[in-house]
């Protein structure tokens, strides 16, 4: 395919994956690699590139718009970035020992967990006492609710850095946000409110991809040529679909979509097993 | 300033790397899609880029003499730089508020930026 006709169809695919990321929440990377590897053939490595390049703009790009509602904790962020750095940075550097075939694998079961994760309802509780690292750690906080701010605690800090080394490991080693993961980190495991642990995390996600962006740099996994259409198309779709988000019927949405990615996660799988992808 | 202007302060200046980063990246593609829209771009086997394109120095050095490839290149970097000035401003705006815990915890975090960003790491 001449360089025309490629950008325009990877710039495509990735303003879908961007559209459908934000209106589902499962981020638009996670989606690209797949397609790249899977469909068009590119080899792994330039997927990752391209895709956490995309990852860091769609962070940054949405943070404005969830600061002015006031919910995001950038005490617990910056903390728990601590974690996620040095995890993205080893993730990194494991890319250039594990074969293709293995991080396919990987690849395939993570994208298969935010499927799964995606479509599940989270609850929500307000966890009022608090650990007392956290105390030290001034992480407790308020957002902004019906009536009035509402406050909450937050408890298992080293759990929570823990899991959030893993989170920063897995960014790293697949060029993604894993934006799920740290959700889980902050809300299941840290009894931090859902709301304010999205934000949070999407703060997060930013930080963490430009820990690895500088290992990916330097090994030469970032081509402008390609980047530059999966960049543009994710950034574009997902601003497209952050407008929308008020409107959608999103429970239909989030199963046709937790459907594909559920595809493409077998598809990855299957060419890792099989030596399509090495 | 209390933490929910820094944060706003901070979103807009993310908001702005963007764009800025989006529209340099625009510009270079357009050129490389002018200049080269034809040719067959070869993604299927992994041959690291060339050394200029992979290290934010040598890729300041070749604007001199830009190509449409150096231009892209130099957006991306502008887009990876936009989190860590975030990083940098949220230390200065923790430094002013006088709580020194928290701009030790965002010193740390910077120098493992530094240490990704600043070292070459082979390839």
């Amino acid at each position: 395919m001449e360089r025309l006709a490629f950008s325009g169809v990877v710039y495509g695919i990735s303003a879908v994956a961007g559209f459908l990321g934000a209106l589902t929440g499962l981020g638009g990377g996670v989606v690209v690699t797949p397609v790249l590897t899977v469909l068009l053939g590119v080899d792994l490595h330039y997927a990752i590139g391209a895709t956490l390049v995309s990852v860091i703009a769609t962070s940054s790009g949405s943070a404005a718009a969830y600061v002015r509602e006031g919910y995001s904790n950038i005490r617990a962020g910056m903390f728990l970035e601590i974690a996620t750095t040095l995890g993205a940075v080893a993730g990194a550097h494991l890319t250039t020992v594990l074969p293709g075939s293995v991080l396919a694998v990987i690849f395939g079961a993570v994208l298969l967990y935010s499927a799964w994760h995606s479509l599940r309802q989270p609850k929500q509780t307000i966890q009022t006492g608090e650990d007392p690292l956290a105390r030290r750690l001034q992480l407790s906080g308020s957002y902004p609710g019906p009536h009035g701010p509402i406050a909450y605690g937050v408890s298992r800090v080293k759990a929570g850095f823990s899991l959030m080394f893993g989170a920063g490991l897995l960014s790293g080693l697949l060029g993604i946000g894993s934006g799920a993961m740290k959700v889980i980190a902050m809300d299941q495991i840290m009894r931090i409110p859902f709301k304010v642990s999205t934000t949070t995390s999407n703060f997060m996600i930013g930080v963490t991809a430009a820990a690895s962006a500088g290992v990916y740099l330097s090994r030469g996994y970032i081509d402008p040529g390609l980047a530059m259409p999966v960049m543009l198309g994710v950034l574009s779709g997902s601003m497209l679909g952050a407008r929308q988000l008020m409107e959608a019927k999103t429970r239909v949405l989030r199963l046709v979509f937790g459907a594909v990615v559920g595809a493409l996660a077998v598809e990855m799988i299957y060419s890792g097993l099989s030596g399509g992808i090495q | 300033m209390t933490d929910h202007q820094m944060q706003t302060v901070v979103g807009r200046l993310l908001q702005a790397g963007v764009l800025l980063s989006a529209a340099v990246v625009i510009a270079g593609g357009a050129w490389m899609l002018a200049s080269s829209g034809s040719s067959q771009p070869e993604y299927k086997v992994f041959r690291a880029e060339p050394a200029e394109l992979r290290s934010a120095r040598k890729l300041v050095a070749a604007l001199t003499h830009p190509r449409p490839e150096i231009v892209v290149q130099f957006g991306l970097i502008l887009l990876i730089a936009t989190p860590v000035a975030r990083v940098a401003f949220t230390m200065v705006a923790f430094a002013f508020a006088g709580d020194r815990m928290y701009v030790a915890i965002t010193c740390i975090v910077l120098v493992v930026l530094a240490y990704s960003l600043a070292i070459p790491h082979g390839g």
